[in-house]
């Protein structure tokens, strides 16, 4: 028995996908930049990939910086906007619960000089947009606030900050990368100037993501060479990767309305009976929440151990991001929701996706039910060791 | 079928520890997780490489071992527990005028008490396995904690703390092994830790230099005090004393025409006390915080040898108890410079007994 409950972390690739790859991964291997056939043919992939990703956007081809990945499309954002505009303005915003690729970005643009202030967050994750409102200063060239979090899940009011960065002239950046496939991605409806995706949460390739930068907004480069993706981002495209990534997008918006619902009806279930177990909280909002995301607070266990403990009865979860997996330091997400650390250290994140069914719910629940028993009694058996 | 949790450092020893009893669950039906115990934090951005058995490159050797022995590897938080329970209590140690043993303490607080228990709680292990070289023996009910068959690797200096319930739930796997044997178990197995070097350095510590440590973790950053030797008269000058422990012989830029070595650290006078070679070794001290192996002492005064320093040869000894928590221990012969701080752990042969902590003479 083996349960997958860790899509946020990443997603299995889907069939379709890798069949579309799959030419451009051997006979059709040219570099797009290639005056010959067989770069031409390799371009034509990713020119009507650009076509598609723009299309799921909302977007011009053109407006499609692809990258390796969601971190590459947040560093480039953040970096290469607040670069761009360093003569004007050297001040930016950004809420407390961004993914580390944001927050360290903007905390490297602070050693060059440039100034953050960032958003505070309510108990459940979410960003005022009046914070929004009175951190924009005159100076202010970028503002970045995530279109839900990859932790517990929570969606921002994101066209409401939209609208008010467009009215101060302030850039719009938002990581979209746990909102695709979820909720609709139009960047004008969004009110978004710059937005990051990547592949593998879609049920496409790691290493691939895309950065859409609306037409008349500069961002400095983040890797300099040849011109590709008009000088945003040098270096020979993924063309397969990105293929996939098209193929991939274009599939999670299809199927966005009626498979959302199905998990979302998965994780109510989820959410009630994991509730129920004692100590047991619900962290993240109680509904403008990713329809796949079930978190928790769960008192006096680990994190990572629980995970562990649902790892070797054939669960796959996670604590939160598997990006700092192994760090002491309690989620900065958590914390900004005014969770005390001590209670911060035993999250869960229960991510749901396309292969999952009541079953696995009932599995995930039961393995978690049995754990926290054993966990909870060999505390109590804990041995009172003699101080030498 | 029982689960094995086999802690894994990153280094030889405890890699073969974990790929042998792997390869022993595969006829006992066992079943074996990898965990590396994070116990200090990572060094941040453009860190330098340490050696260390806490460095990242330690939990990617450790995890490589376990993907070549084909089994779950987890990483255990245990910074935290580590920081006070090894590194505070080192500082607290040298601060208080004695030699800390934090192998010791890592083997008592961290190794066979948090992740035995949570192990236990979270892995629904049985037991904890390490790479220590010592031997675990059932005679009738009670637990033997017995020497190495590799009696120059042997580290039972380092675990004389654990109590009958906690070797009921330990394995050595190396105990009957020679060091030249592991090394070659490690290469036949092709295990990328097969060629690493001993690691000789407290772990946290780098380069031997604890000073930084104490200004670190407890803001002494050292007062000059005198040197006095035997008779109180004044030969020279320190740099703080809980930069001195005894028997040290280097550092103290005394000139007396012979070897001195220190033989005695004074907090409260701020003062360290120098001797002659024979002048720091002694025939009798008592150790504090007693505990035996087998839950309860002997008899209320047995012989024994007794062991003062890892590696020191185990010398014959009277052993009387005093009150509920002490000893006085008599050799034989002198002793070098028994440090306060340090354990006096007590065999009969290649029988771990117990010990203690040598006290502070009176």
């Amino acid at each position: 028995m083996s349960v997958y409950l860790d899509h946020a972390a990443t997603t299995p690739l889907r069939p379709e996908v890798l069949e579309a790859m799959q030419p451009y991964l051997t006979e059709h291997f040219g570099n797009p930049s290639s005056i010959h056939g067989t770069g031409r043919r390799a371009r034509l992939g990713l020119d009507e990939a650009r076509e598609m990703v723009a299309r799921a956007l909302g977007a011009k081809p053109r407006e499609i910086v692809f990258t390796a990945g969601g971190t590459e499309a947040d560093n480039l954002a953040i970096k290469g906007a607040a670069w761009a505009a360093s003569a004007r303005s050297r001040e930016l915003v950004a809420s407390s619960v961004e993914h580390k690729a944001i927050t360290n970005s903007v905390a490297i643009m602070e050693r060059f000089g440039f100034r953050p202030t960032w958003l505070p967050v309510d108990r459940y994750g979410r960003v005022d947009p009046a914070d929004v409102e009175s951190a924009i200063g005159e100076h202010t060239s970028l503002v970045s606030v995530m279109y839900a979090n990859n932790e517990v899940g929570t969606i921002q009011p994101t066209a409401e900050i939209g609208a008010i960065c467009r009215r101060h002239g302030a850039l719009f950046h938002v990581d979209a990368v746990q909102a695709a496939g979820a909720l609709a991605l139009d960047v004008d409806a969004l009110g978004a100037d710059l937005l990051s995706l990547s592949a593998h949460k879609v049920y496409g390739p790691k290493g691939v993501g895309a950065l859409f930068v609306r037409q008349g907004t500069a961002v400095l480069a983040q890797s300099s060479g040849g011109s590709q993706e008009r000088q945003r981002r040098a270096g020979t495209e993924n063309v397969a990767g990105i293929v996939g990534f098209a193929v991939a997008l274009e599939l999670a918006q299809q199927e966005r309305v009626a498979e959302g619902e199905r998990l979302a009806a998965l994780r109510d279930r989820l959410i009630t009976e994991m509730t129920a177990l004692p100590a047991v909280a619900l962290t993240g909002h109680p509904l403008e929440r990713l329809p796949n995301n079930a978190s928790f607070v769960i008192e006096g266990v680990e994190g990572g151990d629980l995970v562990a403990a649902l790892d070797l009865e054939g669960i796959a979860a996670s604590t939160g991001s598997a990006c700092t997996t192994g760090s002491a330091e309690p989620s900065h997400v958590l914390l900004a929701m005014g969770i005390e650390p001590e209670a911060a250290h035993g999250s869960l994140r229960l991510t749901l996706g396309r292969g999952n069914t009541e079953e696995d719910v009932r599995l995930t629940v039961e393995a978690t039910r049995r754990v926290l028993e054993r966990m909870r009694g060999a505390r109590e058996r804990r041995p009172e060791v003699a101080s030498v | 079928m029982s689960r094995i949790v086999a802690a894994m450092s990153g280094g030889v020893d405890s890699s073969v520890a974990a790929a042998l009893l792997a390869r022993d669950a595969a006829s006992s039906g066992d079943e074996v997780i990898g965990v590396w115990m994070r116990l200090h934090p990572d060094g941040g951005e453009g860190y330098e490489q340490s050696r260390s058995c806490c460095s990242p490159d330690a939990a990617d050797d450790a995890r490589r071992v376990a993907q070549i022995a084909g089994i779950p590897f987890f990483i255990l938080n245990l910074e935290r527990e580590f920081g006070t329970r090894v590194i505070d209590a080192f500082a607290d140690g040298y601060l208080d005028g004695a030699t800390p043993n934090p192998c010791q303490a890592c083997n008592q607080y961290i190794k066979f008490d948090e992740l035995l228990r949570r192990g236990l709680a979270a892995y629904g292990a049985d037991r904890v396995a390490t790479g220590h070289y010592a031997r675990v023996e059932k005679a009738g009910d009670r637990y033997l904690l017995r020497t190495a068959a590799d009696a120059d690797k042997d580290q039972t200096y380092f675990l004389w703390v654990l109590d009958q319930d906690q070797l009921a739930h330990t394995v050595f796997r190396l105990g009957e092994l020679i060091k030249p044997e592991v090394r070659r178990i490690a290469a036949d197995l092709g295990l990328p830790t097969a060629q690493k070097p001993e690691s000789q350095e407290i772990c946290f510590v780098p380069a031997g230099d604890y000073r930084a440590l104490l200004a670190e973790r407890r803001g002494y950053g050292g007062e000059p005090g005198p040197i006095v030797d035997a008779d109180g008269k004044r030969v020279g000058t320190h740099s703080g004393y809980a930069h001195y422990t005894v028997g040290q012989r280097h550092g103290l830029g005394v000139a007396l025409g012979e070897a001195v070595y220190v033989r005695e650290v004074q907090p409260k006078s701020n003062t360290v006390v120098v001797g002659r070679r024979e002048e720091v070794a002694a025939s009798q001290f008592t150790v504090d915080g007693r505990r035996f192996v087998a839950g309860e002492p002997p008899a209320e005064r047995f012989t024994a040898q007794v062991r003062i320093r890892h590696r020191a040869p185990a010398v014959a000894a009277e052993v009387t108890l005093v009150g509920d928590e002490r000893f006085v221990v008599e050799t034989a012969a002198p002793v070098w410079a028994p440090a306060p701080g340090q354990a006096a752990v007590l065999y009969h042969d290649d029988i771990c007994l117990g010990g203690g902590r040598i006290a502070r003479s009176q």
